[in-house]
């Protein structure tokens, strides 16, 4: 059923400054609303439970693409449109770039953004894994400061987020990977536009001569949150490329993932993608292939 | 809350209805919407400037029948909440033509059978629109990519495909 749109509101506050003062409050009182993308489809099906929001899209503060001491910050309010623009994130982040293009189809990607991408917290977002990639730290904001948080440390459940009721996030931080790594991210869902992933897969690799020197492997739609796979990094990094670290690897991320059956694909199917996609990943580094 | 805060409050919220009213500017005309925060630009679009040509499909974003351009960039209406129209341009598909004569995408949907039951029509001719805006050449990627936020349950696909491959053409 529809909800009742007079017992929602939507304020408009003027600044940041405004915005953390309405989170002041009390806590969970009121709640951040950016791009809608995810919370006006809950508000259409009468799922939407909390009804007080305030709209920061047109908060400066929290946009913009900008780069200072090696990092690249990126602000919570840019959309995949922004992502997909940007000159800066497509030559040192392309994971970035690839999975804004995954993302709905053009009308949404106008109107979507990373921080809600993050805040939504869905463990089959497409942007998150990319991010776990490239060892993003997210940037929070309230009345009393600022606190940066790794991403990796940022999910702590399923839908369960470190952040506090009084905080936005106001921003990513990404350090520059280094330099000739190579970077690999496929999604697979059942239609090109607009499909929520039965697995998205990120990662990225160096190599020196036939051995592997760092690898770092993100999934999503694979558990509760969006998972990094340290275990089957650890076992792959330092190896040759050759098949019996194939094999190990694919075992490993086999135990690794902890997918469950649901309306969008099963958990052995996730499984088996999970493993493809690494294989494929693999595979393609041993024939130097990847970005 | 801040004196600040509650200023802001008191300067959209009117009458004591819970209602808000919006200023923006719809297909060239400064417009001033009364409506809920929460009410999609969709239904206001359609109940009260009796703007129908934008339609609505699956009211979650995936369909893109409610497609309309706001500050010049393809958005599906059904996800904007009223307040986030403030001060925007809008555009809808009643505003695509320039008075009599037709948009060279609206023109070749016709001329190629572009539409059966017409309900995702308005919504393919934006995208199609906000893809001739960005990229006047469109490769073939591109028009897929273009349109393929939009959902087509009659033709099939080949005949849109081939509208806009045509709207290039004929510019």
């Amino acid at each position: 059923m529809r909800a009742y749109l007079p017992a929602y509101e939507l304020s408009v506050p003027r600044t940041l400054g405004e915005a953390l003062a309405l989170l002041r409050e009390g806590p969970g009182v009121w709640r951040p609303f950016a791009g809608g993308t995810d919370l006006m489809v809950l508000l259409e099906a009468g799922r939407l439970e909390h009804r007080r929001f305030f709209s920061i899209r047109h908060l400066k503060e929290l946009r913009g693409i900008g780069e200072s001491d090696g990092f690249v910050r990126v602000g919570a309010l840019t959309t995949y449109a922004d992502v997909r623009r940007s000159e800066l994130l497509s030559r040192l982040f392309p994971l970035l770039g690839q999975a804004a293009r995954e993302t709905g189809g053009i009308a949404i990607q106008n109107r979507g953004t990373v921080g809600g991408n993050i805040a939504n917290a869905s463990p089959a977002a497409d942007t998150p894994p990319a991010l776990l990639a490239y060892d993003a730290e997210v940037e929070l904001v309230s009345a009393d400061g600022a606190r940066r948080v790794p991403y990796a440390d940022f999910h702590t459940g399923y839908k369960q987020t470190v952040m506090r009721a009084d905080e936005l996030i106001a921003a990513v931080r990404l350090p520059q990977p280094p330099e000739g790594a190579r970077h690999f991210y496929r999604k697979v869902g059942t239609r090109r536009a607009q499909a929520i992933s039965k697995v998205c897969f990120a990662a990225l690799a160096e190599v020196e001569g036939e051995t592997l020197t760092e690898v770092r492997v993100a999934l999503g739609s694979v558990a509760p949150v969006v998972l990094r796979c340290r275990r089957t990094e650890e076992w792959l990094r330092g190896r040759r490329l050759d098949m019996d670290s194939m094999r190990g690897a694919l075992d490993e991320i086999a135990r690794e993932v902890t997918p469950i059956d649901d309306v969008r694909s099963t958990a052995r199917y996730r499984t088996r993608v999970a493993q493809n996609l690494l294989r494929e990943f693999l595979s393609g580094l041993h024939m130097g292939e990847g970005v | 809350m801040t004196d600040d805060v509650t200023e802001t409050q008191s300067d959209s919220h009117e009458a004591g209805d819970g209602k808000v009213s919006v200023r923006c500017t719809v297909n060239g005309a400064e417009a001033t919407l009364r409506a809920y925060p929460f009410a999609r630009l969709l239904d206001v679009l359609r109940e009260e400037l009796s703007l129908t040509g934008t339609k609505e499909g699956c009211g979650e974003g995936e369909c893109g029948a409610c497609s309309v351009l706001i500050d010049g960039e393809l958005i599906n209406s059904c996800l904007v909440p009223a307040a986030q129209a403030e001060g925007s341009d809008i555009r809808t598909v009643e505003g695509v033509a320039d008075g009599e004569r037709l948009h060279a995408v609206q023109r070749a949907m016709i001329e190629c059978g572009g539409a059966q039951c017409g309900i995702c029509t308005p919504g393919m001719v934006l995208a199609a629109v906000n893809l001739l805006k960005h990229t006047p050449q469109p490769s073939e990627a591109d028009i897929r990519e273009g349109l393929a936020g939009n959902l087509c349950r009659c033709t099939g696909y080949m005949k849109i495909f081939d509208a806009v491959v045509h709207a290039v053409k004929e510019g």
